[in-house]
């Protein structure tokens, strides 16, 4: 039996039953995602990657394919796959607090009280929030919604963090903030993580790997990046090191060369 | 207008007054024209109370000022000693007695009250009789139409069978029940408490599946990430994204109770508010009608406020 990397999915195709038939979504994906490795799904819309990624939280089930996480197969939604929303999914009837909190006792198996509170607090400090944890969602911006979410999703102690599109509905500024925020604890913590984006900047400073898709209906994996600077990374040394230029350079090829935006070419 | 010409754009101009320097044109400053300027002399502070009394004065008199309008002019069209209606002066003395004492008749304790059985009873007494009726028919009706809301709400297949018969049963006026509901329970009491149960409790089913087949979906997928079991998705997440929902309908079915208790109650004589009114009109006495309307109205009003405001306190306690 050959080893299988810590998060592989193997011959994942996802179909949909539409009133014209099958649609096919992604056609046979296979990737391999080393432990504490942080991957960027990039792609066009409707190309699949978001898709993708529910099929790995357990959300979608694959037509066709498995995934193994540690050498399990994972058919069904779990805390082990925390999951950062891009529209942040906080619950507006509960604090911040709380929402950090539902999480934690669905994980915290043989915490105390005082430890989980400490717990919650703790996560909250990663993404300098711990001053509004009184307060609920609504009174938030955005770019506090989201630390809030990135903040319940690893309080979860995921074995993968999945990320889809975490950033995409925030101006640039606070996403750059959140960037920062997501590279620190990338530093801290190393998580596995698969995260979709539609930014090339984004993909290429966070990502270890910037797996890129084709165009959909049945979608496939056109190339696979490797992004070799060091970590931990830094913004500005980052953009001005060759290897960022040469990555992010590819990275535009592939999505503006090789496979087009489908809505701009019909425009 | 062809050529540009800088000077007439208000190009810096050393004709303007100004000193010429390096870098461009110092204009003086025009300590004349600021000299000119008034200020509005900044208003004593206000005590608070005062402030808020001010704003609640100033929200109140539109209000009052058109209650007093229509009276007055309520007055004018029916004050002649030859008009087929009461005007508000007749109201005023030929229900002197129901309009003062509205409370004869009933004895209010802290924790009880009892209302004299039959004979003279003021139109407060007929309003919690009415009352009391539409709260134990009100709560059974919020307590089931919940559970039945939820219930169709979550499972299509429950859905599909049971929707139709309410959206049927739904339009089906609320004293169009009042013989079967007789033929059922016999009594005056519980047949009333039966029409207000069966009036109210369409709009609370209907409005409760609508709020959880609308729940987002981002919270169902948190509910699935965070893996939790079917309890912990009723109470953490299903009930308090309904609150909105159910509340509305329990307003509508408040409203609605209240409609329907006061015609049962014409209908079914004995007590009540309705009886109030349709003994007052058989006695020729319209000026005392009037008076259980404006009660009506009044009860009717705060019972809608009540219900709102309990949605507003438990939506935000979550």
């Amino acid at each position: 039996m050959k080893q299988r990397s810590y998060l592989a999915l193997e011959g994942i195709t996802v179909e949909f039953p539409t009133k014209a038939g099958r649609f096919c979504a992604l056609d046979g994906i296979d990737l391999e995602v080393e432990k504490g490795q942080f991957v960027a799904l990039i792609g066009h819309s409707g190309c699949g990657k978001s898709t993708l990624l529910n099929a790995v939280a357990g959300l979608v089930k694959p037509t066709r394919g498995a995934i193994f996480l540690d050498g399990e197969v994972v058919d069904a939604p779990g805390p082990d796959r925390a999951v950062v929303f891009q529209d942040h999914s906080l619950l507006p009837w509960l604090t911040v607090e709380e929402n950090v909190r539902l999480a934690v006792d669905k994980t915290a198996g043989g915490k105390n009280k005082a430890e989980r509170k400490d717990w919650v607090m703790h996560n909250l400090e990663l993404v300098q929030m711990a001053h509004a944890a009184a307060k609920r969602p609504g009174e938030l911006s955005g770019g506090m919604k989201q630390r809030v979410g990135i903040a319940r999703a690893i309080s979860m102690n995921p074995r993968v963090l999945l990320m889809d599109e975490p950033f995409g509905a925030l101006d640039a500024l606070t996403r750059a903030a959140l960037q920062d925020v997501v590279m620190d604890l990338q530093a801290r913590l190393n998580n596995t993580v698969l995260m979709i984006t539609h930014d090339v900047d984004e993909a290429v400073l966070l990502a270890d790997r910037v797996v890129m898709m084709t165009n959909g209906p049945a979608a496939r994996i056109g190339e696979d990046r490797a992004v070799t600077l060091a970590r931990p990374r830094n913004r500005l040394e980052a953009i001005d090191a060759p290897e960022y230029a040469e990555a992010r350079s590819a990275v535009i090829h592939f999505l503006h060369e090789r496979y087009r935006n489908p809505a701009t070419l019909a425009a | 207008m062809a050529s540009p010409s800088p000077s007439k754009n208000g190009g810096p101009s050393a004709s303007a007054g100004g000193t010429p320097t390096e870098l461009g044109v110092i204009v003086p400053y025009p300590e004349e024209a600021i000299a000119r300027r008034s200020f509005e002399p900044v208003a004593a502070p206000v005590h608070p109370l005062v402030r808020i009394a001010r704003s609640m004065a100033a929200s109140a008199l539109p209000t009052v000022v058109m209650i007093a309008g229509l009276l007055a002019f309520w007055q004018l069209l029916c004050g002649s000693p030859s008009a087929a209606f009461p005007s508000p002066l007749a109201v005023w003395e030929q229900s002197h007695d129901v309009i003062m004492h509205p409370f004869k008749g009933v004895d209010i304790g802290l924790t009880h009250f009892s209302i004299q059985d039959g004979g003279d009873v003021g139109i407060a007494g007929h309003v919690l009789t009415s009352l009391s009726r539409v709260l134990i028919g009100y709560s059974i009706a919020a307590v089931i139409g919940v559970a039945l809301g939820i219930l169709i709400g979550q499972s299509v297949f429950a859905f599909r069978a049971l929707d139709p018969l309410f959206q049927v049963l739904r339009t089906v006026p609320p004293l169009a029940w009042l013989p079967i509901s007789l033929a059922i329970f016999q009594q005056a009491q519980p047949s009333a408490i039966f029409l207000i149960f069966i009036t109210a409790i369409w709009p609370v089913i209907l409005n409760t599946a609508a709020g959880v087949q609308t729940i987002p979906a981002a919270y169902r997928n948190v509910a699935k990430v965070l893996a939790l079991n079917p309890v912990e998705y009723f109470v953490r997440i299903m009930l308090p994204a309904t609150v909105p929902h159910m509340f509305t309908g329990l307003r509508i079915g408040v409203g609605m109770s209240w409609l329907a208790i006061v015609a049962a109650e014409m209908v079914q004589g004995g007590t009540g508010v309705g009886f109030f009114i349709w003994d007052s009109y058989n006695s020729s006495l319209l000026t005392d009608t009037i008076v259980a309307l404006i009660w009506i109205g009044m009860v009717g009003f705060a019972l809608d406020r009540i219900v709102a405001f309990a949605g507003r306190i438990i939506g935000r306690a979550g």
